[in-house]
């Protein structure tokens, strides 16, 4: 039985779409502009996507992508009795999580005492310094890092043999690559971080400081009781962003700083699928394990925004 | 009420030598840069030059700007951070404007469209198998092309469109002008700021940007500073390997290195350096737009 509702609500869709082929044609010119970044798009982004199909083929070139002959899932078996690809991955994981645990919390600590200090100017100042290596690519970065860890010329190598110890090779030192990594990451990105945290400290109600100091709060309790749980909404949204991009372990970084010595604890899922696909040559099989890394990405990474979405009701797009 | 003077504590003093601290530990790497560049290659090899150099020696200055590779790969990167900035801003503000319209209709189809290029991709082989097929390997194409689409900076760009007032627009409409008038005489007048910020980010992006250059170029008339600076750390790694191997020291080459890495690393960093003062808070403002939800 249709009620009359019914009737109107599937009767609507026509009529809207009168009303659509009116106002497209009103609005044309606004469909050409967009055509132009569509195609680009579609060339660069879209077809690269199609592409993908040679993860599940023996992909010879001289045949291309389509009449090359399917090879029943062989890349996906041969990934986890690959040993090379299994290291990759524990060394992602561990990585990013280490990353995760050390330097995501470092921005917050930042702007939180940051915004203790009491001169604008020297504030403005430590911000801007801060933030400089954000600027900068890992290979100019990379330049640095491998100056100042030098054996021959680093200051730290300077350091220790000036109090009588042996210089260290520290780039090629795989119980020291790890921790460079981390640092090194901090350095480039602990200030940019802390911008977001900032901005959402000035926007703090001050009258929440007044009444905790009514309260007889002092200065680590205002921190601690008002400026911290302030902040928390913003932190819990980066921290899940985070866990979301759980997989990129920081490509530029380690592409820039390993070197072959130190491949059993830096070579992370992108580095190898770089250096089997495009050193190597082994299209397919590098397709398969950037497959492998992207399908979980995007899983985590939508999880991620369901929660956040969920938790705080506005999403990240 | 009389704002209250607090008296300077312990912790304000720890704070301030705690961020002084940072801020020269954030500086050294650089200005240890700056010292190497100027040190001739003898004292660059030695320990202990790192605060202040014996003499200020231009030797490794000269040598780059006379090196014709380097003074091509500096035109080289001049030329895509140009081209390829007016492309990505150009193309951002021809999609978002469309994208901001809410009674366009099918527009949740085209935004979805532009959407599912951030989430998903093919990766880095199938990219490299597609410009390969497209024969723009060793061409500045591919160095343009692929990322003058950002879908990021479009949807920045249009949630700043769908803030500007509806009725600028209308009146506008009425006095019989079409969309694309609008766009350049309306739109693009009062939306600098935002502009400003995407073309900021678009030049700093293609000026840093080596992975690209690195794996679509190999002919040296088009390397870009970049891939240069690279170059010449995996020099420095084979030479230290084969030096470590052999047990004795450092070879020439790698003296010569040092120094001549460290300029070419300062006058890649220059020109972003030098306007980095004047322009840094239109990056911050722009990362404060990005969070904006749209």
């Amino acid at each position: 039985m249709q009620t009359a509702i019914e009737r109107a609500v599937e009767a609507k869709p026509k009529r809207k779409e009168n009303i659509n082929w009116v106002r497209m044609k009103k609005m044309k010119m606004l469909y050409f502009m967009m055509a132009i970044p569509m195609v680009m798009l579609f060339i660069f982004h879209y077809i690269p996507m199609y592409g993908v199909l040679i993860a599940f083929k023996n992909f010879s070139p001289g045949l291309g992508i389509w009449d090359s002959p399917w090879n029943n899932f062989e890349h996906f078996k041969r990934l986890f009795s690959d040993f090379l690809f299994i290291r990759a991955l524990q060394n992602t994981i561990v990585i990013s999580l280490l990353k995760l645990l050390i330097v995501f919390p470092a921005p917050i600590i930042f702007a939180i005492l940051l915004n203790e200090i009491k001169s604008e100017k020297f504030k403005k100042v430590s911000q801007s310094i801060s933030y400089l290596p954000h600027f900068m690519s890992w290979v100019i970065l990379s330049a640095m890092v491998i100056e100042v860890f030098s054996p021959q010329r680093g200051i730290i190598n300077y350091i220790i043999t000036f109090f009588g110890g042996d210089a260290i090779n520290f780039m090629s030192d795989k119980a020291s690559f790890i921790p460079i990594l981390i640092l090194t990451d901090m350095w480039k990105e602990l200030g940019w971080g802390a911008i977001i945290y900032l901005a959402t400290i000035t926007s703090i109600d001050p009258q929440l400081y007044e009444a905790a100091e009514i309260d007889g709060a002092g200065r680590f309790r205002k921190m601690i009781h008002v400026t911290l749980p302030s902040i928390m909404p913003m932190v819990i949204i980066m921290f899940i962003l985070r866990l979301g991009a759980v997989l990129n372990a920081g490509f530029d970084q380690i592409l820039n700083l390993y070197n072959p010595l130190v491949y059993e604890v830096a070579d992370i899922i992108d580095t190898y699928v770089y250096r089997s696909g495009l050193e190597q040559f082994q299209f397919d099989y590098a397709t398969a394990v950037g497959l492998f890394k992207n399908v979980v990405g995007i899983a985590l990474i939508l999880t991620a925004n369901a929660i956040i979405r969920r938790k705080s009701e506005h999403g990240i797009w | 009420m009389a704002v209250k003077k607090r008296k300077i504590s312990l912790f304000d003093i720890l704070n301030v030598t705690g961020f002084t601290l940072f801020s020269l530990i954030v500086l050294y790497p650089f200005w240890q840069t700056v010292v190497l560049s100027f040190s001739d290659a003898e004292a660059a090899s030695s320990l202990g030059v790192n605060l202040w150099p014996d003499r200020w020696i231009p030797d490794a200055y000269a040598f780059v700007f006379s090196y014709q590779n380097i003074m091509i790969a500096y035109l080289n990167t001049i030329i895509r951070t140009v081209v390829g900035t007016v492309l990505i801003v150009s193309f951002t503000v021809l999609a978002a404007y469309p994208l901001s319209k809410k009674d366009l209709p099918y527009r949740n189809f085209f935004t979805i469209f532009f959407l599912i290029a951030m989430f998903f991709s093919g990766g880095m082989i199938p990219d490299y198998l597609l410009i390969k097929n497209l024969g723009l390997i060793d061409s500045r194409f591919a160095l343009i092309l692929p990322s003058a689409v950002n879908v990021f900076f479009i949807i920045i760009m249009r949630n700043y469109f769908m803030t500007i007032d509806k009725g600028l627009e209308e009146s506008a409409i009425v006095d019989g002008a079409n969309y694309f008038q609008i766009l350049i005489k309306i739109i693009i007048p009062i939306s600098k700021p935002v502009i400003a910020t995407v073309a900021l980010w678009a030049a700093v992006y293609h000026w840093n940007e080596w992975f690209h250059a690195l794996i679509y170029i190999q002919d040296d008339a088009l390397d870009v500073l970049q891939t240069v600076v690279r170059d010449m750390l995996v020099a420095m790694d084979l030479t230290q390997a084969g030096s470590q191997m052999g047990g004795g020291g450092m070879s020439n080459a790698d003296l010569m290195l040092s120094n001549v890495r460290a300029a070419t690393v300062i006058i890649s960093i220059g020109p972003i350096v030098l306007i980095y003062p004047f322009v840094q808070k239109y990056f911050v403002k722009g990362i404060m737009i990005g969070s904006l939800k749209g």
